[in-house]
């Protein structure tokens, strides 16, 4: 037998290289710094976000596939690309005085956060199952050790474990899954199993349906869509904020990135299957995410249903399966980083060493202590619940134009009346900020320069994609090829 | 018109408002100034659309169009006609009113002028946006404001109260955002042309049954919004809670945005369901009318009485309007205003009856006119105006709605009639109650009379209900043009809907019964 090396194309995986130099790098340089110095590794970490950043902006153009296929640069995945390190670099940012401050700031924080973004890209750009299966692991194992990073702590411990335990099951259902359709099909290669599923029928192929359905359930599980969203809440509660804010941010867009590659680009000839089952899904996922927050005290475990209710949201884009869709996904993705991690920017800026400040009571009266937090808060709050003129919006006006133009006008109403249920939960979080005398002394803020620059961020693209979104509509728009 | 009016009158409260943002809080004087002054500015800017507005066309005028999100064929598109023309008036009138009215607030200062201000920029928005996603989000931005308004400086239930005004509202307004984007895509297959350009929509031919469904969006919408009678529970629950000018913003701005939706939106762009639902809709507005009259008659709170008068006299406006005639329709916008002028300002005397004995039971008053003459005095005026008493405001705006409704509906006619002799029994029962009487209650004997700045306050009110009331032909010669122009394309397209209809009937039933010739005709 003959091997062949394939041609090597350095330049496509060129910000995947350059966030593994990066987590290297920080890992080495870790060596070095004394424990109250660590503050420098993030530095270190930026600059290699941005130089990937930078590395990132040469690709959008063309849509190059490299290493046999199993590799691919396109628009789509150079959108995505930004996300996870504009997300990426807003976590680090908020991370730098809240592990300080719990007493973890240790040099493998940031060499896990930029792994996992490696894991992330790797993801967004595979074109092939296997190569989706690495990213989405060295993503995973990641995630696993960085939700129990206050190990001191049973909640993050048990967060950790929980989400190992259950990680592990899904990504065993969803390699059963590549191995099915691998059956079936004779080859893991997306484009190839389009070309297959083309050119046989796949309806009748229990394998195939098996396959994809497993494909459901892992992926379902990443992105945390009921009924696979049982350990999100928790794992959310426990990890350290900051993780959580980029659990629910960089990972959940990787993961949705995958989806939709999948099923939109190898699996169209099921569409009618899946279709289905994931109508169902996002219904799901949006009422029991927008009911179940309604009733959580705790605010990161509001925000950790909140984040399944937006999930839902997302899903409707994939049922659309249109190329309106894609672009809103890609557009909503981007929103929800923003927002989302500004608000739980909010929720690290409020904790203190040993005293969290969780409970929403906590909040009461915060605006008239804190002016400043408070509105930022309320411009998250009004985001995540849909108002105008902000990207929460904005995202979720497209997502249901594009279910309107796919004719699923009945998803497109149940997802506006369930935007009605989510606002009564952010709602409470501004009620208890302006409506409510405060219950106690508000310590002094402890904002580092850091924060500020998270805050701002956060804030700024909020604002921005709420006004002036067409730049930004129009790339996303570019960037769906792929269908 | 190269000087951009609604624009600048638009958005400069909300400049004030961020101007503001950066002054200190101790400084609670400037504070008052500065939105005092930014609010006369809008108004002063806006008074040229009165003097300058063309009589002779139904076009909209002071038209500003600037591509926003071109990829959706969104633009920033605004505009005035002789409908929402006195709409914007009045809008920029009250919000300067009210803030003279907010002049003893002393919690939060600042943070309230900024609602204020940021509300009024929503609320103007709402009436010239031409485009349908700036409508809507105009139409969403202002309950922000008003929700703090209420939930911060409120009574006691004030968190529930304000809560419930947003959740109801936007839970009609979703529906209409599903509604807006099928719109979008209809009218996108029909002309292969994105866009929201209300202009171009109403071009559009949309089918008999999606109509419906549209229209019934649309309808919970702005029927939550006027509120009609079933959908009005969250309306006296926000006046009563409300501090006194957001009571009066309410009343006098927020419900018109709900009519004049349907002026609007819901009459030329689906006139073929409109009609179909005229009985529903007049049924719920004579409910209303009667219902909120005899409501109102048995309320203790005098808030609250003033609150399910609304309800009352929204129901004509909602008459007026689909009965499909001038006279009706005409009278309709009449009494958006006038309702928004004398309720206002009932509802602003009823604050300063508040400010004083911090009370609003009705039987805690009794015999003021003999410690406050003038206060009685423009009581009076305002009950009468209110009432709809000949010379005054609110009869122009009746008796047209009225005269209106006679001509399409003698039943409709009479039962809403008995409104305007309620409308008399609660206020003049009222009036009676609260000025007249004996002087019982010690505590009413040292109450003040009006100072400099609530004089200001009421006097450009009184002037303006009698103007309305004795010479309406200025406001009324400006809304000619555009209504006919609005009556005769919800009747052209309507006849256009029915004859199609007619031609589909005649073809299956020569399908039944004439097979052969129904092919030749087709051929």
């Amino acid at each position: 037998m003959e091997i062949t090396i394939p041609p090597f194309d350095i330049k496509s995986i060129a910000p995947i290289i350059i966030m593994t130099i990066a987590g290297i790098v920080v890992l080495m340089a870790d060596v070095f710094f004394k424990r109250a110095l660590k503050d420098k590794l993030a530095y270190l970490s930026l600059i290699g976000i941005i130089i990937a950043g930078v590395v990132t902006f040469t690709q959008i153009g063309p849509t190059v596939y490299s290493f046999s296929d199993t590799f691919v640069v396109d628009n789509y995945s150079v959108f995505f690309n930004f996300i996870f390190l504009v997300s990426t670099a807003i976590v680090i940012l908020m991370s730098v005085s809240y592990i300080k401050q719990e007493g973890i700031n240790y040099g493998e924080y940031y060499t896990l956060i930029l792994f996992a973004t490696m894991g992330m890209m790797l993801m967004a750009g595979g074109s092939d199952l296997i190569t989706i299966f690495l990213g989405l692991e060295i993503m995973s194992i990641s995630l696993y050790v960085l939700a129990g990073f206050r190990r001191n702590r049973l909640d993050s411990n048990e967060a950790s474990l929980k989400y190992f335990l259950l990680g592990a099951f899904a990504t065993g259902f969803l390699l059963y899954g590549i191995a099915m359709l691998y059956g079936a099909t004779g080859t893991t290669n997306i484009k190839e199993i389009a070309a297959f599923l083309a050119n046989n029928p796949a309806l009748s192929n229990p394998m195939i349906i098996m396959g994809s359905s497993l494909l459901i359930i892992g992926f379902g599980f990443k992105i945390a869509c009921v009924p696979f969203h049982k350990w999100t809440p928790d794992v959310y509660e426990g990890a350290p904020t900051a993780i959580t804010a980029f659990l629910s941010a960089g990972p959940k867009a990787a993961a949705f990135a995958v989806f939709f590659r999948v099923f939109l680009v190898s699996l169209p000839a099921l569409e009618p299957k899946w279709s289905m089952i994931l109508w169902v899904l996002a219904v799901l996922t949006m009422t029991v995410g927008n009911v179940v927050a309604i009733a959580q005290t705790n605010i990161k475990r509001m925000l950790a249903y909140s984040s399944i209710a937006h999930a839902g949201y997302a899903l409707i884009a994939i049922v659309a399966a249109n190329s309106l869709g894609t672009a809103s996904m890609l557009f909503y993705m981007l929103a929800y980083i923003f927002m989302n991690l500004g608000a739980f920017a909010v929720v690290i800026v409020l904790g203190r060493k040993g005293e969290e400040n969780l409970m929403i009571e906590d909040y009461n009266g915060l605006g008239y202590k804190h002016p400043l937090l408070a509105i930022t808060m309320s411009i998250f709050m009004f985001s995540l619940a849909g108002i105008p003129p902000l990207a929460g919006f904005v995202g979720k006006f497209y997502i249901f134009s594009a279910a309107i133009k796919s004719g699923y006008v009945v998803l497109a109403v149940i997802g506006v009346l369930n935007s009605v249920v989510a606002v009564y939960y952010y709602l409470r979080v501004t009620v208890a900020m302006y409506m409510k005398p405060p219950e106690r002394e508000f310590a002094p803020l402890s904002l580092s320069p850091y924060m500020i620059v998270a805050l701002i961020i956060s804030i700024w693209g909020t604002i921005h994609l709420g006004i002036f979104p067409a730049r930004i509509i129009e790339f996303a728009q570019k960037s769906t090829l792929l269908y | 018109m190269n000087f951009p009016i609604l624009t600048i009158a638009t958005f400069l409260p909300l400049m004030g408002a961020i101007w503001l943002l950066f002054i200190n809080k101790g400084k609670e004087e400037k504070i008052r100034r500065i939105a005092l002054v930014t609010a006369i500015g809008s108004f002063i800017i806006s008074l040229p659309l009165f003097f300058n507005f063309n009589l002779n066309t139904h076009e909209f005028q002071f038209v500003e169009k600037v591509p926003w999100i071109k990829e959706f064929g969104i633009s920033y598109y605004v505009g005035i006609d002789g409908i929402s023309l006195f709409l914007f008036l009045l809008t920029s009138f009250l919000t300067l009113i009210s803030i003279l009215a907010s002049w003893t607030i002393k919690d939060r200062i600042k943070e309230y002028m900024i609602s204020m201000l940021v509300l009024e920029t929503g609320m103007l928005g709402v009436f010239i946006s031409l485009d349908l996603f700036l409508f809507f989000v105009f139409w969403e931005v202002m309950l922000i404001p008003m929700y703090l308004l209420i939930g911060v400086w409120g009574g006691p239930r004030r968190v529930y109260a304000a809560i419930k005004f947003f959740i109801y509202t936007m839970a009609g307004s979703v529906l209409m955002l599903v509604a807006i984007i099928s719109l979008y895509f209809m009218n996108y297959k029909a002309t292969g042309e994105y866009t929201f350009d209300l202009v171009k929509i109403y071009e559009l031919d949309i089918p008999m049954g999606a109509q419906f469904w549209l229209f019934l969006a649309f309808f919970f919408a702005f029927a939550i919004k006027v509120p009609m009678f079933p959908f009005h529970t969250w309306l006296p629950d926000a006046h009563v809670e409300a501090p006194t000018a957001a009571s009066v913003i309410l009343a006098g701005v927020l419900l018109k945005m709900g009519t004049y939706g349907f002026v609007r939106f819901s009459l030329p762009l689906f006139p073929y369901a409109s009609h179909q639902f005229v009985p529903i809709i007049a049924w719920l507005a004579i409910v209303g009318i009667i219902y909120g009259a005899l409501v109102a008659m048995v309320q203790e709170d005098l808030k609250k009485l003033v609150a399910y008068s609304s309800v009352s006299h929204l129901g004509f406006v909602m008459l007026g309007i689909f009965v499909f005639n001038i006279q009706g329709m005409e009278g309709g916008i009449l009494m958006m205003v006038n309702h928004g002028l004398s309720t206002g300002a009932l509802f602003l005397l009823v604050g300063m009856l508040y400010e004083r004995r911090h009370t609003r039971m009705i039987a805690d008053f009794g015999g003021l006119t003999k410690v406050m003459p003038i206060f009685a005095v423009f009581f009076m005026i305002i009950t009468l105006s209110s009432v709809g008493l000949p010379g005054m405001n609110g009869f122009v705006g009746e008796f047209l709605v009225l005269v209106g409704t006679f001509k399409s509906n003698i039943l409709y006619a009479t039962l809403a009639t008995t409104g305007v002799i309620l409308a008399v029994c609660y206020m003049l029962w009222m009036f009676k109650r609260v000025m007249f009487n004996k002087l019982t209650n010690p505590e009413n004997q040292k109450l003040k009379d009006l100072n400099k700045r609530e004089w200001a306050i009421l006097l450009p009110i009184a002037i303006l209900v009698f103007w309305i009331g004795i010479y309406p032909k200025p406001l009324i010669s400006r809304m000619d043009a555009s209504v006919n122009h609005l009556l005769t394309q919800v009747d052209e397209k309507y006849k256009l809907t029915l004859n199609r209809l007619e031609k589909d009937k005649i073809k299956y039933a020569m399908k039944d019964e004439l097979p052969e010739l129904a092919q030749y005709q087709e051929d």
